[in-house]
């Protein structure tokens, strides 16, 4: 494999998030959630706030490569002042990217996140790339609770 | 200077991957399968299998002596005094797990200690944490040198007249540390505690004898030293395992059954309850007898030479951290500055090169080397020079590449 197979997966624009994340933080209000990666020791914490059907503000913090950095970066981004019900559609369409199904975009903004189409072609990583949308679903789960 | 020329002998290296030659440098997770363990194993169910102690037909008998043989090459592999010290289990977890439940749940109490080291794989953690909770113990732990290794002025301070029993591996999975368990394991007898050793990344590297070691016990698995996954063994006293309770009740194990109780068989059987892994036995035994016929000093020389020639390339590329002593057994691990192990692996694995990445199963270990996670190349019998250049090569593509994208 030459570096044109690497570049499917390591492309510009996720560098560019990995180097230089968005909305890297935290939020003194709104909820905290941590997840990792228990196989290979990737850990992201999620800051939310969601007022009442929209999230308004979300940063991360967290350690791991550069996918799963870059994935979380563009996340918050893209799911920021989105309704919570958009938020958990991105999140289908993303993890239906990862597993390489149709997916669906009609009215989803996407933002960045196209960019990590190529992972699908890494298994491997796959994990990497849906930990923080892991974590915000499960974010969105618990202020339902809440 | 090749010392061995092995690598023929084991045919799933004889691949591509992404249209590289297949470098396997992840044999201390696990090891790649002489075409003679596939064999064995393949003849053992070709030929012979049938369950073991019981009936009298052929081959009934000849599955019991093909497990038994096993059990009596191990014995001899390790110069256990008798083969009623060896017990079969899944594996190095299964072992220690075994010592945890039976020994630990029977003979430590509240107030006692367990001693441990900051290098323990979780095998060697989780189960004694456990113990310590059922039973109201105190874990404490080895402090390591800077370098990933002790000193036996630590061990002197830390394995003292409250402590049990001390849980310890013998050679670290991360940093390849080679523990000095022969005087640890004095210290602790001294002091009234017994000794259980994590064998993984020992037994498949250097010669090992428990009757030297004077441990109490000694656990390792099959799968690391070329034979199939699912065999392990625990090695324990004969004086202790007969102070001990089975773990696992039922079929194989039993002596005398009525409806409302029932004895167990001797050792070993006692703790080998249900139908037993013959195949796995089988293949063990046959990967015993592969590399004591290329001589456990040669392999020991071999795999030293490859991590040296590998040591002395990663220091000459700028940028790379690499964890633990000089004098280490067949890994390196490290890290390329500024490129996570992920990324490092996944390019290495696009020029055919397989390393692990990841915490390694030793998540305290990680927050003492304070990394999140590191790379590893760790290298076996089949391993060449050759291999460690292309390891190199990639690795320093994978800086270019990580340098280009930045």
């Amino acid at each position: 494999m030459s570096f044109n197979n690497l570049d499917t997966l390591y492309r510009q624009v996720i560098m560019d998030h990995y180097k230089n994340p968005r909305n890297k933080g935290t939020l003194e209000d709104g909820l905290t959630l941590e997840m990792n990666n228990p196989t290979c020791g990737d850990r992201i914490q999620l800051h939310f706030i969601i007022e009442g059907d929209t999230v308004t503000n979300a940063k991360f913090e967290g350690e791991g490569c550069s996918i799963s950095l870059a994935s979380a970066s563009m996340m918050t981004q893209v799911v920021k002042g989105k309704s919570v019900e958009q938020a958990l559609k991105l999140s289908q369409y993303f993890s239906d990217m990862m597993l390489g199904k149709e997916t669906d975009s009609d009215g989803l903004e996407l933002g960045d996140i196209e960019a990590l189409q190529g992972v699908q072609k890494f298994p491997a990583r796959i994990k990497c790339a849906t930990l923080a949308w892991k974590a915000m679903e499960k974010a969105i789960e618990q202020e339902d609770e809440a | 200077m090749t010392i061995l020329d092995v690598k023929s002998d084991f045919p799933i290296l004889d691949q591509t991957i992404n249209g590289h030659q297949l470098v396997y440098l992840d044999s201390a997770a696990t090891a790649q399968k002489p075409q003679v363990v596939i064999d064995a194993v393949n003849d053992y169910y070709k030929f012979d299998n049938a369950n073991v102690h019981r009936g009298v037909h052929t081959l009934g008998q000849r599955a019991t002596d093909a497990y038994e043989g096993a059990r009596e090459t191990v014995t001899k592999f390790i110069n256990a005094k008798q083969s009623k010290e060896i017990i079969f289990t899944r594996g190095t977890t299964e072992s220690i797990n075994i010592v945890a439940r039976s020994y630990g749940d029977a003979f430590i109490t509240a107030g006692d200690e367990i001693v441990l080291t900051e290098m323990e794989h979780h095998s060697n953690l989780i189960p004694w944490q456990q113990v310590a909770k059922r039973t109201g113990a105190t874990l404490k732990f080895i402090p390591l040198e800077a370098d990933g290794t002790m000193t036996m002025t630590a061990v002197k301070q830390t394995v003292t007249e409250k402590t049990k029993l001390v849980a310890i591996t013998h050679v670290s999975n991360v940093l390849g540390t080679i523990n000095p368990i022969k005087d640890i394991t004095a210290h602790a007898h001294d002091m009234g505690a017994v000794v259980v050793v994590d064998g993984a990344q020992a037994v498949p590297h250097m010669a090992v004898d428990v009757q030297d070691l004077d441990c109490d016990f000694y656990a390792f698995s099959g799968h690391k030293m070329g034979a199939p996954t699912g065999i392990g063994v625990l090695y324990g006293k004969e004086k202790l395992l007969n102070q001990m309770d089975p773990v696992d009740y039922g079929g194989e194990m039993i002596d005398f059954v009525s409806l409302t109780d029932a004895t167990w068989k001797e050792l070993p059987w006692k703790f080998e309850g249900g139908t037993p892994i013959i195949a796995g036995a089988v293949g063990l035994a046959s990967a015993i007898g592969y590399l004591q016929s290329i001589g456990f000093d040669k392999i020991t020389a071999h795999e030293q030479a490859l991590t040296d020639y590998a040591i002395k390339e990663l220091k000459k590329i700028d940028g790379i951290d690499i964890y633990g002593p000089d004098k280490r057994c067949g890994l390196v691990t490290f890290n390329l500055t500024d490129v996570h192990p992920h990324d490092t692996a996944t390019v290495l694995d696009s020029f055919g090169v397989a390393v692990r990445a990841g915490h390694h199963c030793c998540q305290p270990l990680m927050k003492w080397l304070k990394v999140t996670a590191t790379a590893r190349a760790s290298f076996y019998v089949y391993n060449t020079f050759e291999d460690v250049d292309l390891f190199i090569d990639g690795l320093k593509q994978a800086k270019e590449f990580f340098g280009d994208v930045f």
